[in-house]
């Protein structure tokens, strides 16, 4: 089987934000792979446990310090990584990144590809499902649950919905974003990481690509601003035994009219 | 006054009744097309036409569009993309709003994908500026900070909606209903793969109340009175990563940044410390109500009302109050 991994570096989750000049600064602050792809690399990995001669390749799009993401994602099993980089990539949207990627991804072949479902810094969860409707494939997002058929051809998958689930049996070729759930990440070992070294990385500029620049430039969505939420008003503490304060708490917020 | 904008809307419903988010979407739609002189459509794909589409006019709708095939009984992106491609064909949406769930946030990355349009996903605000382009606001980060996007090229520009913060009463408003059957292509394998759908207890997204708890709650058992209170409030249960991470409750309970993001009127931190991940997915709530037993612990900086105790033992006394005032 031949599986591709979309991966984006994202800004560790336990980082505090703060925004200088329209964009997000947390100095100090590490840069981890981002945790939905990180099930999409373990499944993956899980997968060619179980059929040796599956080959996964690593797909990213972002600047050359994303390599810091792809050696762990190699490290925990992955085979090969491609990072797409360029200059004329910056603040592309969620349209352009998954033509671009949906591009690149048309040249290697391809049995399954696995997304986290979305990053969590832009938080669109909009990559997975665009890129297979680029390629005219069929995806399903949000998915908790993978199990194969004997002959890796087909698969039944759980998809996690609003208030329940959907279980969705399907042929591959397939997309699937991934969630909380789905499995436990590995930490890579230190074989692992020893064998992530001699992994190739290529890394492809726009030009090396067949993708429509014009698309990539004419952004359709554009960042005006970005600022910090509104700061939360100051909050009563409430005292007295257990029975004064609820008492008192209920008849708040009835009258704010919250109940 | 002319119309010189559509702006198309989606209902999403589950077994026949619209979803609560769905008429939040109306209503800011409403509000949209009011600024851009525009006018709503809503569509509503099934089996069979529901009895709400006075609701739907009252909210907002100026076009109410039944479109019936049998194979819309149940919801798959293929035919829902399929239909809304063709209505967009049909009525050239200038907007199309769509609710910030899983399959609003699957659909709208399909249009985008298609129609080679913008998307901007789960906005808690939209505002015309006065050049008259539509701009939203939207959470990012989980909520770390706020990103304001305006739309360029081609339309329709397409927007999903975080639910619970788009309330609306209903405006006396009048409209037209429609109903057609429509054509479905065969997805053969497609459309059948759905072999089962289950659930439909309240999702921590579009509950009203969420009550939270973390490891302060000191064991899964506890989670019983979490359970009683919500259930109270006609609320639902949410956990902190480490409940989940521990077993105690499931996944899709989660809050924070690598969980949901909610925004119920009323939160319930329970034996939350409330590190940064969970603060970003709470913290828009409108009201914010921590109990723990440390003073100092980070929650007690966002919550509205601060109560320093044990969870375990605060909750049934909070059961006691809040059962003599909904039977008073």
């Amino acid at each position: 089987m031949r599986i591709i991994v979309c991966v984006k570096q994202v800004l560790d989750t336990a980082a505090q934000i703060e925004i200088d000049n329209g964009s997000v600064v947390s100095p100090g602050s590490a840069r981890i792979i981002n945790p939905y792809d990180e099930f999409a690399i373990e499944e993956a990995v899980r997968i060619k446990e179980k059929k040796p001669e599956t080959k996964i390749t690593i797909l990213s799009l972002g600047p050359e310090g994303f390599k810091d993401s792809i050696k762990k994602a190699l490290a925990m099993g992955a085979d090969n990584a491609v990072l797409l980089t360029d200059a004329i990539f910056d603040g592309v949207d969620s349209y352009a990144l998954a033509k671009v990627l949906a591009g690149s991804i048309d040249k290697i072949p391809y049995d399954l590809i696995l997304c986290g479902r979305q990053a969590v810094d832009s938080d669109m969860a909009q990559t997975g499902p665009a890129i297979a409707t680029f390629l005219g494939i069929p995806f399903v997002t949000v998915v908790t649950d993978i199990e194969f058929y004997d002959d890796f051809k087909r698969a039944k998958i759980i998809r996690q919905v609003e208030g329940g689930s959907e279980l969705h049996d399907l042929p591959l070729p397939l997309l699937l974003t991934c969630q909380k759930g789905l499995n436990e990440p590995r930490l890579p070992s230190l074989k692992g990481i020893m064998a992530a070294k001699k992994k190739e990385v290529l890394t492809l500029s726009a030009n090396e690509l067949d993708v429509d620049m014009v698309n990539i430039n004419n952004n359709r969505v554009v960042q005006e601003n970005l600022c910090l939420p509104p700061e939360h008003k100051k909050g009563i503490i409430l005292e007295g035994t257990d029975d004064v304060i609820s008492d008192e708490l209920v008849r708040l917020l009835r009258i704010e009219k919250i109940i | 006054m002319s119309i010189e904008c559509v702006v198309g809307v989606l209902i999403e419903h589950d077994q026949g009744a619209a979803k609560p988010v769905s008429f939040e979407v109306l209503s800011a739609a409403r509000k949209l097309a009011d600024q851009v002189s525009g006018k709503v459509i809503a569509l509503y794909f099934s089996n069979l036409a529901s009895l709400e589409a006075e609701d739907f006019i009252q909210q907002g709708a100026d076009e109410v569009h039944f479109l019936i095939n049998p194979n819309l009984q149940k919801y798959t992106h293929e035919n829902y993309a399929f239909a809304l491609l063709r209505q967009h064909k049909k009525h050239s949406f200038d907007y199309f709003l769509l609710s910030a769930t899983n399959n609003g946030k699957e659909l709208s990355a399909i249009l985008s994908a298609q129609l080679g349009v913008g998307v901007a996903t789960d906005c808690i605000s939209l505002f015309v500026s006065e050049e008259g382009d539509v701009k939203a606001v939207r959470p990012v980060f989980s909520g770390k900070a706020y990103s304001t996007v305006r739309f360029t090229g081609n339309k329709p520009h397409i927007l999903s909606l975080r639910p619970n913060v788009f309330r609306d009463s209903p405006f006396s408003n009048q409209g037209e209903i429609f109903e057609e059957k429509i054509h479905l292509p065969e997805f053969s394998q497609r459309a059948q793969s759905i072999v089962k759908q289950v659930g439909s207890q309240l999702d921590i997204t579009e509950a009203r109340v969420v009550v939270s708890g973390g490891l302060g709650v000191q064991g899964p058992e506890n989670f019983k009175l979490l359970e009683e209170l919500a259930s109270l409030l006609g609320g639902a249960v949410g956990a902190s990563r480490p409940v989940v991470d521990n077993g105690w409750r499931d996944y899709s309970n989660q809050v924070g940044q690598t969980g949901r993001t909610v925004s119920p009127d009323l939160y319930f931190a329970c034996g939350i410390s409330g590190a940064v991940q969970h603060l970003a997915g709470m913290s828009s709530s409108r009201c914010i109500v921590a109990i723990n037993s440390d003073p100092n612990a980070a929650i007690f900086s966002v919550a509205d009302y601060g109560i320093v105790g044990d969870a375990a033992k605060v909750i049934p006394a909070l059961i006691r109050a809040f059962k003599k005032t909904l039977s008073s």
